[in-house]
């Protein structure tokens, strides 16, 4: 452990400035208390608050690396989008009370799991500490070396160029996704449902018209029959006419009934 | 100069361990996603940091295409918990044995 330590802190550049390092460690220290209250609060809330602090710490550590685009996009996707659609859910569902962290249904879960884990980061850390073979990496580098031109146009250049398919392929996902989720979070429109006919929008409905559209329109035909022969019989109709034809505008679909009514 | 990339590395690691903790630990179907979300943050510094340390822009790219990934899982995750909790007033992973035939 202790050559694993020593290994780690001989990748450490002697040439970082302070500023770097008071960075990192800011941002690192971010992303653990993050995702360590991610991990344990009990309140769902909290957790999603939690989650914001390790994204921004995530985001503090590529700027650091020089990824300003990714970074940027970390904190407009992730912090704005991602984790208000959690929060979203979380009082839309009103589950934002306290759990039982106590219970464990699993007897050995926990202990079994952290050991895994902890067995797992050693692994990885031993990897990344003494096998260069995985990717060819050197221990040491500067900022990213794009030639001259700024990183976001180059990276505009490859997402357009090299990663062509794989961009128009992300598009059809988000496409898919967002299919996806309208038809899983929608009601089953079914009359057999129990609570379909439930719905707030149908209260307001008289019940001999909660059918819809086409019993709608065959219930207002007499209405326009019985306002027809009253404006045949009286010489000024509109008066007459116009109350029973905003009577029928209110079911809904015979809007235009008023304009065959004088024809 | 920069701070090296092996602190990068080790800091990615550790975040991934504690994403797949929570993961195998918390019973709460919002939670769990949370977790999944540190996973692939973790992933995300990796790919940045080996992007610095190859000189290849590509990693960056491929953080653009984990955080779309990223955004669609939640999207239709989230469906699904809401979907779930519609049919059972819970959101608790245990309570999915039901799904056996």
């Amino acid at each position: 452990m202790t050559s694993l330590v020593l290994s780690l802190v001989s990748l450490a550049a002697a040439r970082a400035t302070v500023p770097d390092v008071i960075t990192f460690v800011v941002g690192a220290v971010l992303v653990l208390a993050g995702a360590v209250g991610v991990v344990t609060s009990r309140n769902p809330v909290h957790a999603a608050l939690s989650l914001i602090a390790t994204l921004f710490g995530v985001a503090v550590l590529f700027v650091e690396e020089n990824a300003n685009f990714i970074a940027a996009v970390q904190v407009i996707v992730y912090a704005g989008a991602i984790v208000v659609l959690f929060l979203f859910v979380i009082m839309f569902l009103g589950v934002d009370r306290r759990e039982n962290l106590a219970a464990e249904p699993l007897r050995g879960q926990r202990p079994l799991a952290f050991v895994l884990m902890v067995v797992a980061l050693g692994c990885v850390l031993a990897m990344a500490a003494s096998a260069h073979w995985v990717t060819g990496a050197r221990t040491v580098t500067g900022p990213i070396d794009t030639r001259g031109r700024p990183e976001v146009a180059q990276l505009g250049t490859q997402l357009f160029t090299r990663y062509l398919f794989a961009f128009e392929a992300t598009a059809a996902l988000l496409v898919i996704a967002v299919v996806g989720a309208v038809v899983l979070a929608r009601r089953p429109p079914s009359p057999a449902e129990p609570d379909a006919a439930s719905t707030p929008e149908r209260h307001d409905v008289p019940a001999g018209r909660i059918d819809g559209g086409p019993a709608g329109g065959a219930e207002a035909a007499p209405l326009e029959g019985a306002a027809a022969p009253e404006g045949a019989a009286v010489p000024g109709p509109a008066g007459m006419g116009a109350p029973a034809g905003s009577g029928g505008e209110a079911s809904g679909p015979p809007v235009r009934r008023p304009e065959g009514v004088p024809g | 100069m920069t701070i090296a990339g092996g602190w990068y590395l080790g800091l990615a690691a550790v975040l991934f361990s504690i994403g797949a903790i929570g993961v195998l630990v918390r019973r709460n179907v919002l939670v769990m996603f949370m977790c999944i979300e540190l996973m692939l943050n973790a992933a995300n510094l990796t790919f940045v940091t080996f992007a610095r340390m190859l000189h290849d822009i590509a990693g960056q790219a491929l953080v653009f295409f984990v955080l779309v990934v990223a955004a669609a899982e939640v999207v239709v995750g989230l469906g699904i918990v809401v979907a779930i909790f519609r049919r059972r007033a819970d959101t608790t992973a245990d309570d999915l044995h039901i799904l056996k035939g």
